[in-house]
């Protein structure tokens, strides 16, 4: 019975953003203004090229509501079951976009200056930094629209702020939840590291029920300040009927580094779009991500990586494996700006298909408006070395746990670049969870 | 090794000529259904031509510009100040004695009569529109080879052009392909009979002359069962001060076990619009291979297609590509896998000098249960100055277990070690940097036939005089 209450309180989300919030007032206006430029921003088509091989007719957003609070119940359960890492110098847990706890960083990296707040807050004791970049980078990979609902609906997130060459050695841990079927979260995350400064984030994207069809639209803006090193770490496990649209973008400054990595096992539809910048000579971007998609899911990666100053490096490595009848889509672009003189760009996307129905669809692109430049990109699409196979049944091994050996092997590759083990074991457990519950 | 100038010494106003016009026919200037009409009755077409090219006109007319995708310079075509239809007026020749003088002046400073003398089969040259001159030398002749022009072919051969024409390119594939269909004139069509291999390459040139004419020829070649042919067109244009079209629709088709080879170097003007719609069929055990250069044109949109509709069938592009001062070679090649064990092959160069642009764009589509198809592209591209710009987009979408695609590109620019190197043994900067240019596309000219690929390289050397230093 609850579960019906809670649809008929909630207000579906193409109602518009909500006038009951408590924000300042030019936080209100910002979001009125992102409201009618989602309405006015046509929807996407299969002709758009950023839309290209996406199955558009899936992002149909009627069914979607905003949550109203969540019952004291649900909040202990949310928490009893956000377990990620085993230690954190930081926590943040939001289900259908309400802040449920909040693990402080210890007293003293907040004597040295680190803000980690919720969104709501941090606009207010923080409002300089936080409008200075605040969704301050424009989507360019075609979710301009999707961006602009984000805008409009956000309501919560979180904002973290390393102070000058501080180093934060832990990882910072961020639960977002879906609670209820048709409810809708807007996660948003917006980090800043000041010059020299280090840090690392993982955010857990889960669902209550396994299969509660739902709707989330992110939005995640790092800046890595000159010399700063920013390591950013999603793993995507909604449950098997959500909707999900993510736009990362990333801008790095001189001398500074910046790696992500997205980890896709959940969603019905997953869309993550990556805009990496490098503004700053000797600055480096390192694009990592796995997905393992099964039944009819759909991940479509959508990736920049935009030179626009000289010296500077970027690596993306996309791995894939597909079973049954999933799909997968990667459009990517290394773009190097005029005078970006000697980028080092480096791009790689590989499928492996895992059955009959798969169908990986690859894009990779370069545009290179400069010379002395070194750009390479390959993309390939494959299955398992029947070699490699029998050589392991030679040993024993049957051939399904062969074959899932060979799998994560396959992906272990990209999991390893990170170079963090504590957060490898975890996403390397959500890896094998997935391949488990198929069999 | 001392290189004297004369060694590349080539007459850069080689191409950069025209003719006083004397076109007996003229469609007039714009694009109407009275032009379709009119261009039917001067070709004397059958009337199911003459409704093939007004329901193309009308699909022309439906379908937008592909901006979306395309380079905007498409919009600076303005469909209403083409002509659309031109001739001489004359039969066909059959011998060069009757070739009218100054036509037969326009094709001695481009060489077809010492390329004849060589070894050529045939040379069908098409001065604008029409043939005006269609030879093939009396061995293929005797081997039931038809190689004629594309009236010709429809009116004298139908029951063998029919049964292909427009089957490998729709009429609605893009606009300009429903273009071409609306207004063709010109071009080749050939049959090679069963287990025929036409020892020579057959060859014809294309040239643009009147001004503010587009060119629209069509060739349709069918290699039967078993046979060989390979099919050589070169084009230069001389240059006009207002843009001038050229969009053709080439259709080939390999029946089970046949070979065509399709070679193409491009160097029209600097303000030609090169829209070029080139596909081919390759039934089982088939061969289809595209060799296109592009060194001209002021956009050129031309991606050679191979559908592999039988077992075992094989695709391959082969595509250097020159852009230079305000010059876009927007290339590539589409692989469309439709059988198993049918493998396809993707080499393309690029070389992008002062402000030139040069794209690559692909498609390589494996569609479901099919076994062992197997694809390679490999896209290179050389950056000769600071402004020059490149491109890649491919796309590429494959399903099932049984199949194996990869795809490689890379950027690079001419080493400055390189070039020091071969100044301290006495090169000119520019000349050492054509040496390195012909390095980085010499592999791939190599396996084009004799005769081309020494005037390939010497239109690379002509292209990069002056670009350094």
């Amino acid at each position: 019975m609850t579960l019906v209450t809670h649809q008929e309180q909630a207000a579906p989300i193409l109602s518009g953003p909500s006038e009951s919030r408590d924000f300042p007032d030019w936080f209100r206006d910002q979001q009125r203004a992102a409201w009618q430029q989602f309405e006015t921003l046509p929807n996407p088509t299969r002709k758009d090229q950023p839309w290209r091989f996406s199955n558009v007719g899936l992002l149909d957003l009627a069914p979607f509501r905003i949550s109203p609070p969540l019952s004291e119940d649900d909040r202990n359960n949310v928490l009893k079951y956000s377990r990620g890492l085993d230690e954190y110098a930081g926590r943040m847990i939001f289900a259908n976009d309400q802040l449920i706890e909040r693990d402080v960083v210890s007293d003293d990296l907040k004597k040295r200056g680190v803000i980690f707040q919720p969104l709501e807050r941090a606009m207010v004791e923080h409002a300089d930094l936080f409008r200075k970049y605040f969704m301050s980078t424009e989507a360019k990979l075609g979710s301009a629209k999707f961006a602009a609902l984000h805008k409009a609906l956000v309501s919560s997130g979180t904002f973290l702020f390393v102070p000058r060459g501080l180093e934060i050695e832990l990882p910072i841990e961020i639960f977002h939840w879906l609670r209820h079927d048709n409810m809708s979260v807007f996660p948003h995350l917006l980090l800043v590291a000041d010059e020299l400064a280090k840090v690392t984030v993982i955010e857990h994207f889960r669902s209550c029920s396994r299969t509660a069809p739902g709707f989330a639209c992110g939005v995640n803006d790092l800046i890595a300040g000159p010399g700063a090193r920013v390591t950013y770490v999603c793993a995507q496990e909604w449950a098997s009927n959500v909707i999900a649209l993510q736009m990362n973008s990333t801008v790095v400054d001189h001398d500074a580094s910046a790696m992500s990595l997205n980890l896709h096992v959940g969603a019905k539809y997953s869309r993550f779009e990556s805009l990496s910048r490098l503004i700053g000579e000797g600055g480096r971007s390192d694009l990592l991500a796995v997905a393992v998609a099964k039944h009819q899911q759909e991940f479509d990666a959508r990736t920049l990586q935009d030179h626009i100053s000289p010296r500077t490096a970027s690596d993306l490595l996309y791995k894939n494996a597909l079973d049954d009848r999933a799909r997968t889509i990667f459009g990517g672009l290394i773009r190097v700006e005029p005078h970006a003189h000697f980028t080092d760009a480096y791009q790689k996307v590989r499928n492996l298909l895992l059955s009959d129905d798969a169908e990986a669809n690859s894009m990779p692109g370069l545009e290179i408006l400069a010379d002395n430049v070194r750009c390479t990109h390959g993309a390939t699409s494959g299955q398992i070395d029947e070699d490699e196979l029998f050589y392991l049944r030679t040993r024993g091994i049957p051939t399904k746990i062969a074959q899932r050996l060979l799998v994560t092997g396959f992906l272990d590759e990209v999991i390893q670049r990170l170079d963090h083990p504590e957060i490898g074991d975890h996403l390397h457990r959500l890896i094998e969870d997935k391949f488990a519950a198929s069999v | 090794m001392k290189t004297e100038t004369t060694a590349i010494n080539i007459d850069r106003g080689k191409g950069d000529f025209s003719y006083p016009e004397a076109h007996v026919r003229d469609a007039g200037v714009g694009l109407s259904e009275r032009t379709i009409h009119y261009i039917a009755d001067v070709k004397e077409d059958p009337d199911w031509v003459r409704d093939f090219r007004l329901r193309a006109l009308k699909t022309f007319w439906e379908k937008p510009l592909p901006t979306h995708w395309a380079s905007k310079e498409l919009e600076a075509i303005d469909f209403d100040k083409i002509r659309y239809y031109l001739s001489p007026g004359t039969e066909t020749k059959r011998s060069w004695e009757e070739v009218p003088d100054d036509i037969k002046r326009t094709f001695e400073r481009l060489g077809i009569p010492e390329q004849e003398r060589k070894f050529l089969a045939g040379v069908e040259a098409q001065f604008d529109s029409e043939a005006v001159y269609s030879n093939i030398k009396k061995a293929v002749g005797e081997q039931g080879v038809i190689f004629v022009g594309s009236t010709e072919g429809l009116k004298n051969y139908p029951e063998i052009f029919r049964k292909w024409f427009s089957k490998v390119i729709p009429v609605g594939d893009n606009k300009f392909s429903a273009l071409n269909s609306a207004v063709f004139s010109g071009g080749s069509f050939i049959y090679v009979p069963p287990g025929v291999k036409v020892k020579h390459p057959l060859q014809a040139y294309f040239r643009i002359n009147a001004e503010n004419f587009g060119q629209f020829e069509r060739t349709l070649i069918i290699a039967d069962e078993g046979s060989e042919v390979t099919y050589m067109e070169g084009c230069t244009a001389p240059k006009f001060n207002t843009p001038t079209l050229h969009s053709a629709v080439v259709e080939l088709v390999a029946l089970k076990g046949a070979k065509i080879q399709y070679i193409t170097v491009q160097n029209w003007a600097s303000n030609v619009f090169n829209l070029v719609t080139k596909r081919g069929l390759a039934q089982e055990n088939a061969e289809v291979k595209w060799i296109d250069c592009n060194i001209g044109s002021r956009l050129t949109m031309k991606y050679p297609g191979v559908i592999m509709k039988g077992r075992k069938a094989r695709g391959e592009v082969l595509s250097i590509a020159l852009a230079n001062d305000g010059q876009h070679q927007d290339t590539g090649a589409k692989m469309i896998h439709a059988a198993d064990e049918t493998t396809s092959n993707i080499i393309s160069k690029s070389i992008s000098i002062g402000k030139g642009r040069a794209t690559y764009r692909g498609l390589v589509h494996v569609p479901k249960h099919l076994k062992n198809c197997k694809n390679n592209t490999e896209c290179d591209a050389l950056l000769i100055n600071s402004t020059s710009r490149t491109d890649t987009y491919p796309a590429i979408t494959v399903r099932g277990t049984g199949n194996a695609v990869q795809h490689e590109a890379s950027v690079s620019q001419v080493s400055a070690e390189q070039i020091f190197y071969m100044q301290q043994r006495g090169l000119s900067e520019a000349q050492a940097m054509s040496l390195s240019v012909n390095g980085f596309v010499n592999d791939l000219v190599r396996q084009f036939p004799m005769e081309y690929s020494v005037e390939l390289k010497r239109l690379i050397e002509l292209e990069m005089e002056g670009s350094v230093g």
